[in-house]
Protein backbone atom coordinates (compact mmCIF):
# COMPACT_ATOMS: atom_id res chain seq x y z
CA UNK A 1 0.00 0.00 0.00
CA UNK A 2 2.81 2.75 -0.77
CA UNK A 3 0.55 4.63 -3.24
CA UNK A 4 -1.32 6.18 -0.23
CA UNK A 5 -0.47 8.93 1.65
CA UNK A 6 -1.45 8.22 5.37
CA UNK A 7 -2.36 11.15 7.80
CA UNK A 8 -2.69 9.02 10.84
CA UNK A 9 -0.89 11.02 14.06
CA UNK A 10 -3.52 13.01 15.15
CA UNK A 11 -1.24 15.08 17.82
CA UNK A 12 1.32 16.12 14.58
CA UNK A 13 -1.54 17.17 12.77
CA UNK A 14 -2.53 19.28 15.90
CA UNK A 15 1.01 20.59 15.92
CA UNK A 16 0.42 21.53 12.29
CA UNK A 17 -2.57 23.96 13.00
CA UNK A 18 -1.18 25.03 15.94
CA UNK A 19 1.66 26.40 13.72
CA UNK A 20 -0.94 27.57 10.88
CA UNK A 21 -2.42 29.75 13.50
CA UNK A 22 0.76 30.97 14.88
CA UNK A 23 1.74 32.13 11.72
CA UNK A 24 -1.64 33.73 10.98
CA UNK A 25 -2.03 35.96 14.24
CA UNK A 26 1.70 36.88 13.95
CA UNK A 27 1.78 37.92 10.20
CA UNK A 28 -1.31 39.34 10.66
CA UNK A 29 -2.97 37.29 7.68
CA UNK A 30 -6.37 36.67 6.79
CA UNK A 31 -5.93 32.88 6.66
CA UNK A 32 -3.33 30.10 6.65
CA UNK A 33 -3.52 26.57 4.40
CA UNK A 34 -1.36 23.68 4.51
CA UNK A 35 -1.69 21.03 1.47
CA UNK A 36 -0.66 18.40 -0.50
CA UNK A 37 0.65 18.59 -3.58
CA UNK A 38 -1.90 16.92 -5.30
CA UNK A 39 -4.06 19.53 -3.16
CA UNK A 40 -5.90 17.62 -0.56
CA UNK A 41 -6.08 19.66 2.75
CA UNK A 42 -4.00 18.89 5.49
CA UNK A 43 -4.90 21.72 8.13
CA UNK A 44 -6.08 25.27 7.84
CA UNK A 45 -5.82 28.29 10.32
CA UNK A 46 -9.04 28.47 12.41
CA UNK A 47 -11.87 30.55 11.29
CA UNK A 48 -11.72 29.73 7.65
CA UNK A 49 -15.29 28.15 6.85
CA UNK A 50 -16.00 31.01 4.46
CA UNK A 51 -12.67 29.83 1.84
CA UNK A 52 -13.73 27.11 -0.16
CA UNK A 53 -10.59 24.63 0.83
CA UNK A 54 -11.50 22.31 -1.90
CA UNK A 55 -11.20 24.66 -4.49
CA UNK A 56 -8.30 26.68 -3.06
CA UNK A 57 -6.24 23.09 -2.68
CA UNK A 58 -6.90 22.09 -6.00
CA UNK A 59 -6.07 25.56 -7.77
CA UNK A 60 -3.13 26.27 -5.74
CA UNK A 61 -1.52 22.45 -6.89
CA UNK A 62 -2.21 23.23 -10.36
CA UNK A 63 -0.57 26.46 -10.17
CA UNK A 64 2.65 24.74 -7.91
CA UNK A 65 2.57 22.18 -10.46
CA UNK A 66 2.59 24.21 -13.41
CA UNK A 67 5.32 26.54 -12.12
CA UNK A 68 7.02 23.53 -11.65
CA UNK A 69 7.55 22.23 -15.25
CA UNK A 70 8.19 25.79 -15.60
CA UNK A 71 11.23 25.48 -13.67
CA UNK A 72 11.87 21.98 -14.76
CA UNK A 73 12.15 23.74 -18.25
CA UNK A 74 14.63 26.36 -16.98
CA UNK A 75 16.62 23.99 -15.58
CA UNK A 76 15.56 25.36 -12.11
CA UNK A 77 14.53 22.47 -9.20
CA UNK A 78 11.69 24.37 -8.30
CA UNK A 79 10.46 27.84 -7.35
CA UNK A 80 10.33 27.37 -4.11
CA UNK A 81 7.79 30.53 -3.71
CA UNK A 82 4.87 32.11 -5.28
CA UNK A 83 3.37 35.59 -4.83
CA UNK A 84 0.43 36.61 -6.59
CA UNK A 85 -0.62 40.39 -6.17
CA UNK A 86 -4.26 41.35 -6.19
CA UNK A 87 -6.01 44.57 -5.61
CA UNK A 88 -6.75 43.67 -2.13
CA UNK A 89 -5.92 40.13 -1.76
CA UNK A 90 -2.48 38.69 -1.87
CA UNK A 91 -1.49 35.12 -1.80
CA UNK A 92 1.61 33.49 -0.52
CA UNK A 93 2.55 30.08 -1.62
CA UNK A 94 5.93 28.31 -0.04
CA UNK A 95 7.11 24.85 -0.41
CA UNK A 96 7.81 22.35 2.82
CA UNK A 97 10.53 20.83 2.04
CA UNK A 98 9.23 20.49 -1.46
CA UNK A 99 6.17 17.72 -0.26
CA UNK A 100 3.65 20.30 1.11
CA UNK A 101 2.79 23.77 0.56
CA UNK A 102 1.89 26.26 2.68
CA UNK A 103 -0.92 29.03 1.74
CA UNK A 104 -1.16 32.59 3.38
CA UNK A 105 -3.93 34.89 2.26
CA UNK A 106 -3.04 38.37 3.55
CA UNK A 107 -4.39 42.39 2.47
CA UNK A 108 -3.28 45.42 2.89
CA UNK A 109 -3.27 45.08 6.94
CA UNK A 110 0.01 43.79 6.62
CA UNK A 111 2.78 43.87 4.17
CA UNK A 112 4.39 41.39 1.94
CA UNK A 113 7.83 41.79 4.30
CA UNK A 114 6.06 41.05 7.29
CA UNK A 115 4.84 37.49 5.47
CA UNK A 116 7.72 36.77 4.30
CA UNK A 117 9.87 36.91 7.16
CA UNK A 118 7.48 34.91 9.47
CA UNK A 119 6.54 31.96 6.68
CA UNK A 120 10.28 31.47 7.12
CA UNK A 121 10.32 30.87 10.14
CA UNK A 122 7.15 28.41 10.59
CA UNK A 123 8.84 26.53 7.47
CA UNK A 124 11.64 25.40 9.90
CA UNK A 125 8.97 24.04 12.07
CA UNK A 126 6.91 22.94 9.34
CA UNK A 127 9.24 20.75 7.96
CA UNK A 128 10.18 19.09 11.63
CA UNK A 129 6.87 18.48 11.89
CA UNK A 130 6.82 16.75 8.15
CA UNK A 131 9.80 14.42 8.92
CA UNK A 132 7.77 13.54 12.74
CA UNK A 133 4.43 12.50 10.23
CA UNK A 134 6.86 10.43 8.22
CA UNK A 135 8.71 8.68 10.83
CA UNK A 136 5.20 7.89 12.51
CA UNK A 137 3.12 6.71 9.23
CA UNK A 138 5.93 4.30 8.98
CA UNK A 139 6.16 2.84 12.37
CA UNK A 140 2.11 3.04 12.66
CA UNK A 141 0.82 0.32 10.48
CA UNK A 142 -3.22 1.28 10.42
CA UNK A 143 -5.61 -1.58 9.69
CA UNK A 144 -6.53 -1.92 6.36
CA UNK A 145 -9.89 -0.65 6.31
CA UNK A 146 -10.87 -2.08 2.78
CA UNK A 147 -9.79 -5.45 3.39
CA UNK A 148 -12.97 -6.97 4.08
CA UNK A 149 -15.41 -4.95 1.79
CA UNK A 150 -18.41 -6.43 -0.44
CA UNK A 151 -19.77 -4.98 -3.67
CA UNK A 152 -22.33 -3.82 -1.74
CA UNK A 153 -20.72 -1.96 -0.02
CA UNK A 154 -19.09 -0.03 -2.63
CA UNK A 155 -22.90 0.29 -4.74
CA UNK A 156 -24.00 1.91 -1.46
CA UNK A 157 -21.33 4.84 -1.81
CA UNK A 158 -23.39 5.87 -4.58
CA UNK A 159 -26.35 7.38 -3.85
CA UNK A 160 -25.84 10.60 -5.05
CA UNK A 161 -28.11 11.13 -7.57
CA UNK A 162 -27.63 10.35 -10.81
CA UNK A 163 -30.16 8.24 -12.40
CA UNK B 1 -2.10 8.63 -4.59
CA UNK B 2 -4.89 7.53 -2.29
CA UNK B 3 -5.09 10.15 0.47
CA UNK B 4 -6.37 8.78 3.76
CA UNK B 5 -6.82 10.94 6.96
CA UNK B 6 -7.32 9.10 9.64
CA UNK B 7 -8.27 12.36 12.03
CA UNK B 8 -11.16 13.33 10.22
CA UNK B 9 -11.53 10.07 8.81
CA UNK B 10 -11.72 10.62 4.97
CA UNK B 11 -10.84 9.06 2.28
CA UNK B 12 -9.55 10.77 -1.29
CA UNK B 13 -8.85 9.47 -4.89
CA UNK B 14 -7.96 11.06 -7.39
CA UNK B 15 -9.64 9.75 -11.10
CA UNK B 16 -8.76 11.69 -14.13
CA UNK B 17 -10.82 11.65 -17.65
CA UNK B 18 -8.25 11.11 -20.30
CA UNK B 19 -8.66 11.64 -24.37
CA UNK B 20 -8.32 13.47 -27.38
CA UNK B 21 -9.28 17.14 -27.67
CA UNK B 22 -12.92 17.38 -27.75
CA UNK B 23 -13.77 13.90 -26.81
CA UNK B 24 -16.15 14.80 -24.71
CA UNK B 25 -14.26 15.15 -21.51
CA UNK B 26 -16.09 18.26 -19.82
CA UNK B 27 -19.05 17.01 -20.95
CA UNK B 28 -18.66 13.58 -18.58
CA UNK B 29 -17.77 15.83 -15.24
CA UNK B 30 -20.61 18.69 -16.73
CA UNK B 31 -23.17 15.74 -16.40
CA UNK B 32 -21.97 14.61 -12.90
CA UNK B 33 -22.36 18.31 -11.50
CA UNK B 34 -25.35 18.71 -12.79
CA UNK B 35 -27.19 15.62 -11.56
CA UNK B 36 -25.59 15.25 -8.45
CA UNK B 37 -26.95 16.34 -4.72
CA UNK B 38 -25.94 20.03 -3.65
CA UNK B 39 -24.50 18.63 -0.46
CA UNK B 40 -22.54 15.76 -1.90
CA UNK B 41 -20.25 18.38 -4.67
CA UNK B 42 -17.96 21.60 -4.42
CA UNK B 43 -17.79 23.69 -7.09
CA UNK B 44 -16.77 23.00 -10.43
CA UNK B 45 -13.91 24.67 -11.64
CA UNK B 46 -13.18 24.94 -15.35
CA UNK B 47 -9.34 26.46 -16.57
CA UNK B 48 -10.51 26.63 -20.23
CA UNK B 49 -9.92 28.96 -23.51
CA UNK B 50 -12.32 31.37 -24.57
CA UNK B 51 -13.74 29.51 -26.83
CA UNK B 52 -14.61 26.76 -24.24
CA UNK B 53 -11.33 24.44 -24.78
CA UNK B 54 -9.79 22.97 -21.27
CA UNK B 55 -7.08 24.59 -21.22
CA UNK B 56 -5.44 23.54 -18.04
CA UNK B 57 -7.88 20.77 -16.09
CA UNK B 58 -11.68 20.73 -14.95
CA UNK B 59 -12.22 19.71 -11.56
CA UNK B 60 -14.62 18.64 -9.55
CA UNK B 61 -14.82 17.29 -5.96
CA UNK B 62 -17.84 14.67 -5.14
CA UNK B 63 -18.55 13.27 -1.53
CA UNK B 64 -19.76 9.53 -1.51
CA UNK B 65 -20.91 7.54 0.79
CA UNK B 66 -18.87 6.10 3.88
CA UNK B 67 -17.05 2.77 3.97
CA UNK B 68 -16.53 1.61 7.26
CA UNK B 69 -17.38 5.39 8.91
CA UNK B 70 -14.64 6.57 6.58
CA UNK B 71 -16.31 9.51 4.42
CA UNK B 72 -15.13 8.51 1.00
CA UNK B 73 -14.37 11.27 -1.85
CA UNK B 74 -13.68 11.49 -5.43
CA UNK B 75 -11.37 14.34 -6.87
CA UNK B 76 -12.47 14.14 -10.79
CA UNK B 77 -9.93 15.56 -13.24
CA UNK B 78 -9.90 16.14 -17.13
CA UNK B 79 -7.09 16.68 -18.94
CA UNK B 80 -6.36 19.61 -22.06
CA UNK B 81 -7.12 16.81 -25.02
CA UNK B 82 -5.19 19.41 -28.09
CA UNK B 83 -2.07 17.58 -28.55
CA UNK B 84 0.25 20.63 -27.83
CA UNK B 85 -0.80 20.68 -24.45
CA UNK B 86 0.96 18.22 -23.37
CA UNK B 87 3.12 19.10 -20.51
CA UNK B 88 -0.06 19.94 -18.29
CA UNK B 89 -1.49 16.78 -18.97
CA UNK B 90 1.56 14.88 -17.70
CA UNK B 91 1.29 17.39 -14.69
CA UNK B 92 -2.19 16.34 -13.96
CA UNK B 93 -2.14 12.84 -14.32
CA UNK B 94 0.25 12.80 -11.36
CA UNK B 95 -0.98 11.29 -8.84
CA UNK B 96 -4.29 9.48 -10.49
CA UNK B 97 -5.56 6.38 -9.12
CA UNK B 98 -7.41 5.81 -11.65
CA UNK B 99 -8.23 6.83 -15.50
CA UNK B 100 -11.36 6.88 -17.74
CA UNK B 101 -10.29 6.99 -21.34
CA UNK B 102 -13.10 8.47 -23.43
CA UNK B 103 -12.54 7.73 -26.95
CA UNK B 104 -14.54 9.33 -29.45
CA UNK B 105 -17.05 6.92 -31.61
CA UNK B 106 -16.45 8.85 -34.98
CA UNK B 107 -14.40 7.37 -37.94
CA UNK B 108 -12.42 10.35 -38.33
CA UNK B 109 -11.13 10.57 -34.68
CA UNK B 110 -10.01 6.96 -34.36
CA UNK B 111 -6.47 8.33 -34.83
CA UNK B 112 -6.64 10.66 -32.51
CA UNK B 113 -8.04 8.11 -30.24
CA UNK B 114 -4.71 6.24 -30.72
CA UNK B 115 -2.28 9.12 -30.44
CA UNK B 116 -3.95 10.07 -27.11
CA UNK B 117 -4.13 6.54 -25.74
CA UNK B 118 -0.35 5.94 -26.65
CA UNK B 119 0.36 9.48 -25.02
CA UNK B 120 -1.39 8.11 -21.78
CA UNK B 121 0.93 5.28 -21.82
CA UNK B 122 4.26 7.19 -22.14
CA UNK B 123 2.89 9.75 -19.60
CA UNK B 124 1.90 7.25 -17.16
CA UNK B 125 5.11 5.74 -17.37
CA UNK B 126 6.39 8.81 -16.59
CA UNK B 127 5.08 9.31 -13.39
CA UNK B 128 6.33 6.07 -12.61
CA UNK B 129 2.80 4.03 -13.10
CA UNK B 130 1.72 1.23 -15.49
CA UNK B 131 -1.27 1.36 -18.19
CA UNK B 132 -1.50 -2.20 -17.86
CA UNK B 133 -2.41 -2.41 -14.31
CA UNK B 134 -3.38 1.10 -13.16
CA UNK B 135 -7.61 1.37 -12.59
CA UNK B 136 -8.92 1.94 -15.99
CA UNK B 137 -12.33 2.50 -18.11
CA UNK B 138 -12.32 2.79 -21.42
CA UNK B 139 -15.41 5.00 -22.52
CA UNK B 140 -17.03 5.42 -26.23
CA UNK B 141 -18.25 8.03 -26.46
CA UNK B 142 -20.59 10.06 -28.95
CA UNK B 143 -22.27 6.97 -29.62
CA UNK B 144 -25.39 9.05 -31.11
CA UNK B 145 -23.48 10.51 -33.79
CA UNK B 146 -23.59 9.21 -37.90
CA UNK B 147 -20.39 7.78 -39.19
CA UNK B 148 -19.07 6.06 -35.98
CA UNK B 149 -17.13 3.27 -35.32
CA UNK B 150 -18.69 0.00 -34.32
CA UNK B 151 -17.86 -1.37 -30.79
CA UNK B 152 -16.26 -4.49 -31.50
CA UNK B 153 -13.24 -2.36 -33.80
CA UNK B 154 -12.91 0.68 -30.49
CA UNK B 155 -12.43 -2.74 -28.58
CA UNK B 156 -10.21 -4.43 -30.52
CA UNK B 157 -7.70 -1.20 -31.04
CA UNK B 158 -8.12 -0.09 -27.76
CA UNK B 159 -9.21 -2.70 -25.64
CA UNK B 160 -6.30 -4.84 -25.29
CA UNK B 161 -6.40 -5.57 -21.41
CA UNK B 162 -9.95 -6.26 -21.28
CA UNK B 163 -11.54 -3.41 -19.05
CA UNK B 164 -14.87 -2.55 -18.46
CA UNK B 165 -16.05 -0.34 -21.75
CA UNK B 166 -19.06 1.84 -21.88
CA UNK B 167 -20.92 2.95 -24.45
CA UNK B 168 -21.69 6.72 -23.72
CA UNK B 169 -23.81 9.88 -25.40
CA UNK B 170 -22.11 12.20 -22.45
CA UNK B 171 -24.67 15.22 -23.31
CA UNK B 172 -27.01 13.36 -22.49
CA UNK B 173 -26.01 11.80 -19.78
CA UNK B 174 -25.90 8.02 -21.26
CA UNK B 175 -23.10 5.61 -19.89
CA UNK B 176 -21.68 8.27 -17.76
CA UNK B 177 -22.71 7.34 -14.34
CA UNK B 178 -22.03 3.67 -15.24
CA UNK B 179 -18.26 4.96 -16.11
CA UNK B 180 -18.00 6.67 -13.50
CA UNK B 181 -19.13 3.66 -10.64
CA UNK B 182 -16.74 1.30 -12.31
CA UNK B 183 -13.80 3.31 -11.95
CA UNK B 184 -14.71 4.28 -8.64
CA UNK B 185 -15.16 0.37 -7.94
CA UNK B 186 -11.67 -0.64 -9.83
CA UNK B 187 -9.84 1.85 -6.93
CA UNK B 188 -11.18 1.03 -4.34
CA UNK B 189 -10.83 -3.03 -4.92
CA UNK B 190 -7.41 -1.92 -5.89
CA UNK B 191 -7.29 -0.43 -2.58
CA UNK B 192 -8.58 -3.92 -1.03
CA UNK B 193 -4.96 -4.88 -2.06
N1 LIG C 1 -23.31 14.59 -30.35
C1 LIG C 1 -22.55 14.52 -29.25
N2 LIG C 1 -21.76 15.56 -28.93
C2 LIG C 1 -21.00 15.47 -27.82
C3 LIG C 1 -21.04 14.32 -26.98
N3 LIG C 1 -20.19 14.54 -25.94
C4 LIG C 1 -19.66 15.76 -26.13
N4 LIG C 1 -20.14 16.33 -27.25
C5 LIG C 1 -19.81 17.64 -27.82
O1 LIG C 1 -18.46 17.61 -28.25
C6 LIG C 1 -17.82 18.86 -28.02
C7 LIG C 1 -16.59 18.69 -27.15
O2 LIG C 1 -16.96 18.23 -25.87
P1 LIG C 1 -16.06 18.50 -24.59
O3 LIG C 1 -16.70 17.82 -23.44
O4 LIG C 1 -15.76 19.94 -24.46
O5 LIG C 1 -14.74 17.73 -25.03
P2 LIG C 1 -13.33 17.63 -24.27
O6 LIG C 1 -12.36 18.39 -25.14
O7 LIG C 1 -13.02 16.17 -24.28
O8 LIG C 1 -13.47 18.20 -22.92
C8 LIG C 1 -18.87 19.74 -27.36
O9 LIG C 1 -19.44 20.55 -28.35
C9 LIG C 1 -19.88 18.77 -26.81
O10 LIG C 1 -21.18 19.31 -26.76
C10 LIG C 1 -21.90 13.24 -27.35
O11 LIG C 1 -22.00 12.20 -26.71
N5 LIG C 1 -22.62 13.40 -28.51
MG1 LIG D 1 -12.42 19.68 -22.02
Amino acid sequence: MDNLFWLSDEKILEKFEVELNRLKVESNAKATFLIDKNGQLIGSSKNTENYDKTSIGALVAGNVAATGGLANLLGEKEFSILFHEGENEHVHISLVAGKLILVVIFDETTSLGLIRLRVKKSLKVFEKLLRDLEKSSQENNRENIFSDITEDDIDNLFNIGGE
Amino acid sequence: MSFINYSTREINCKIVYYGPGLCGKTANLQYIYDKTDPNLKGKMISLATETDRTLFFDFMPLKLGEIKGFKVRFHLYTVPGQVFYDASRKLILKGADGVVFVADSQMDRMDANLDSFDNLRDNLKEHGYDLDTIPLVLQYNKRDLPDIVPVKELEEALNFRGVKSFEAIAIKGVGVFETLKQIAKEIIIKLKG
